[in-house]
């Protein structure tokens, strides 16, 4: 019988030493006082949550800050995350993909992690999603 | 007979499995067990041999199937010590205690109370909170105490004559502990006229369950979890209050007579069990009983008691894990390896070849009560044995050896 029926199984390879390290020191993690943008998304399997905050200013991420708690494939890729939105535009910042995320790590991830994995990207689009709302609806209290 | 694990894992061809080049060390049995051939090859057979349509086909196939089905029942009942008419096949716990709570919740009026406990699994659960909710009734929480266990005079105190229905779990699915059913049964008949129900679907696979001893009105267990296929489970009910009960669904096998104006509904069991039945599953639960009653229940509960120890002790000697309940408990054993979360956990668990479930195991009430997102659990059956607790121990130091 084949050992592995799914093929984006990577057991501890997982946990490579990148991963760790974004899991023991993340960065960009914090708050930031006067931010434009947040969002907290649960992952209700595991308990993971996670809260970003951003700073916006011309269409551009100028800050991004996140706060949560969970496994160490949802705060890693948080943490990493970040990094790659960080001083990016809006646009930019939502259209990262699963594959993007996967890429970071430079491994796949299996279906069941996937939700832990993608936790901080949902919740920066979320956020995003929630800053522009507020801003078109802002736009229409001025007319 | 003696209780040959040798010979029992022979039965199980998913054990021959390799992981990672590793044995699979299957503990998460609380979720779900495997499966031994006898029961595989009845669900084949069924479909190869007299597959049809049970209680209205009067060829030779629909007789043979109808028969088989039956015998199902007569086997759940007799497992249990219910009458025949007192075994309903629902596709689960689930269905069976939403059933009563559709069913007894009809009769529920505002002010009236219910009581279940704070450890419950969400199946039994949120069906009795929404019921609260949309009949403004009250719902009282059985308290959980520091060791885990129920406590039984705060339940006393906190049933009166307007409780109807009280819902508590057998054995707990995160704990492991064990509720004094037949003592509970004695303190709510003395304080109330509710209908007492028992979610066993952690008590069945592992232990004699008598409903005559236990006293309970109804109980509930599924079959997935004690060696048959998925969607077959059972629902236990004093024929008398069976009787009284209205159907939870409506059409196909549950149906006497239908006229425009009136419909007479069938004779227990049958008039719960509405449209056609999950027939090879019910076939595939017969061939668990009968293979269960082979290994012996007192075996059973035996064995798993003394793995669930085993392990407790070995898990409590590490240092840098941390037990959830006591430790006298029936089959499982949650825990948390010191600063890591338990899906990590499972995660390097599983790349030595080991399955335990890793998450709140839908008992998330519970879970924020303990102060935790998540617990690992090892949950154990008939076919694991010591060494392979041995090797959760092994498991568990190389979590906290990637994680120091």
């Amino acid at each position: 019988m084949s050992e592995n029926l799914d093929p984006g199984y990577t057991g501890e390879g997982m946990y490579r030493e990148n991963i760790i390290d974004h899991y023991k020191n993340p960065h960009n993690k914090g708050s930031i006082e006067d931010a434009d943008a947040q969002f907290t998304e649960n992952n209700a399997t595991c308990g993971d949550v996670i809260t970003v905050q951003l700073k916006v200013k011309d269409g551009i991420v100028k800050d991004i800050k996140f706060q949560g708690r969970g496994c160490a494939i949802s705060q890693a890729a948080m943490s990493m995350l970040t990094g790659e939105i960080k001083g990016k535009s809006l646009e930019k910042a939502k259209s990262v993909k699963r594959g993007d995320i996967v890429g970071m790590f430079g491994i796949e991830i299996g279906p069941v992690r996937t939700k832990c994995a993608t936790l901080g990207m949902v919740a920066v689009k979320n956020a995003i999603k929630e800053f522009e709302l507020k801003k078109v609806s802002v736009k229409e209290g001025v007319k | 007979m003696a209780f040959d694990i040798k010979k029992i894992r022979e039965d199980f061809p998913i054990l021959k499995r390799k992981m990672n080049g590793k044995p699979l060390i299957y503990f998460d049995n609380a979720a779900t067990s495997q499966k031994p051939a006898p029961v595989i090859d009845a669900e084949r057979e069924f479909y190869e041999k007299y597959n049809a349509n049970i209680h209205r086909s009067i060829h030779r196939l629909g007789e043979e199937a109808t028969k088989k089905y039956e015998e199902a029942h007569d086997k759940a009942s007799k497992f249990i010590n219910a009458g025949f008419e007192e075994v309903v096949f629902t596709s689960g716990t689930t269905e069976s205690l939403n059933l009563l709570a559709y069913s007894l919740g009809s009769e529920i009026k505002e002010g009236d109370e219910m009581v279940i406990s704070q450890a419950e699994h969400h199946s039994n659960f949120v069906q009795w909170q929404q019921l609260a909710k949309n009949k403004r009734a009250k719902l009282k929480f059985a308290e959980i105490t520091d060791d885990g266990t129920l406590d039984l005079g705060q339940l006393s105190r906190i049933l009166n004559k307007k409780t109807r229905i009280v819902s508590l779990f057998h054995v707990s699915n995160v704990l492991g502990t064990i509720n004094p059913i037949k003592k509970i049964s004695k303190i709510i008949k003395e304080k109330s006229n509710a209908c007492f129900i028992v979610d066993a679907a952690q008590s069945a696979p592992h232990m004699k369950l008598n409903v005559k001893e236990l006293g309970c009105d109804f109980l509930a267990f599924s079959g997935h979890k004690m060696l048959a296929p998925t969607g077959i489970g059972v629902l236990y009910g004093k024929q008398e209050l069976l009787e009284k009960m209205q159907p939870f669904m409506f059409g196909g096998e549950m149906i006497k007579h239908v006229t425009f104006e009136d419909t007479k509904f069938n004779d227990l069991p049958w008039k719960f069990e509405a449209g056609t039945a999950n027939i090879a599953q019910a076939i595939g639960l017969g061939a668990a009983i009968d293979y269960l009653n082979k290994a012996g229940m007192q075996n059973i509960e035996r064995h798993d008691a003394e793995l669930a120890k085993y392990c407790y002790r070995l898990l409590d000697s590490m240092g840098d894990v941390e037990i959830y309940g006591p430790e006298e408990r029936n089959s499982l054993v949650s825990f948390n390896v010191k600063n890591v979360h338990a899906h990590d956990t499972a995660a390097v668990l599983d790349s030595e070849g080991i399955a335990v479930r890793a998450g709140h195991h839908c008992a998330m009430p519970l879970h924020s009560l303990l102060g935790i997102p998540a617990s690992a659990r090892a949950s154990f059956y008939l076919y694991n044995t010591k060494e392979e607790i041995d090797a959760l121990g092994e498991g568990l130091k190389k979590v906290s050896k990637v994680f120091s």
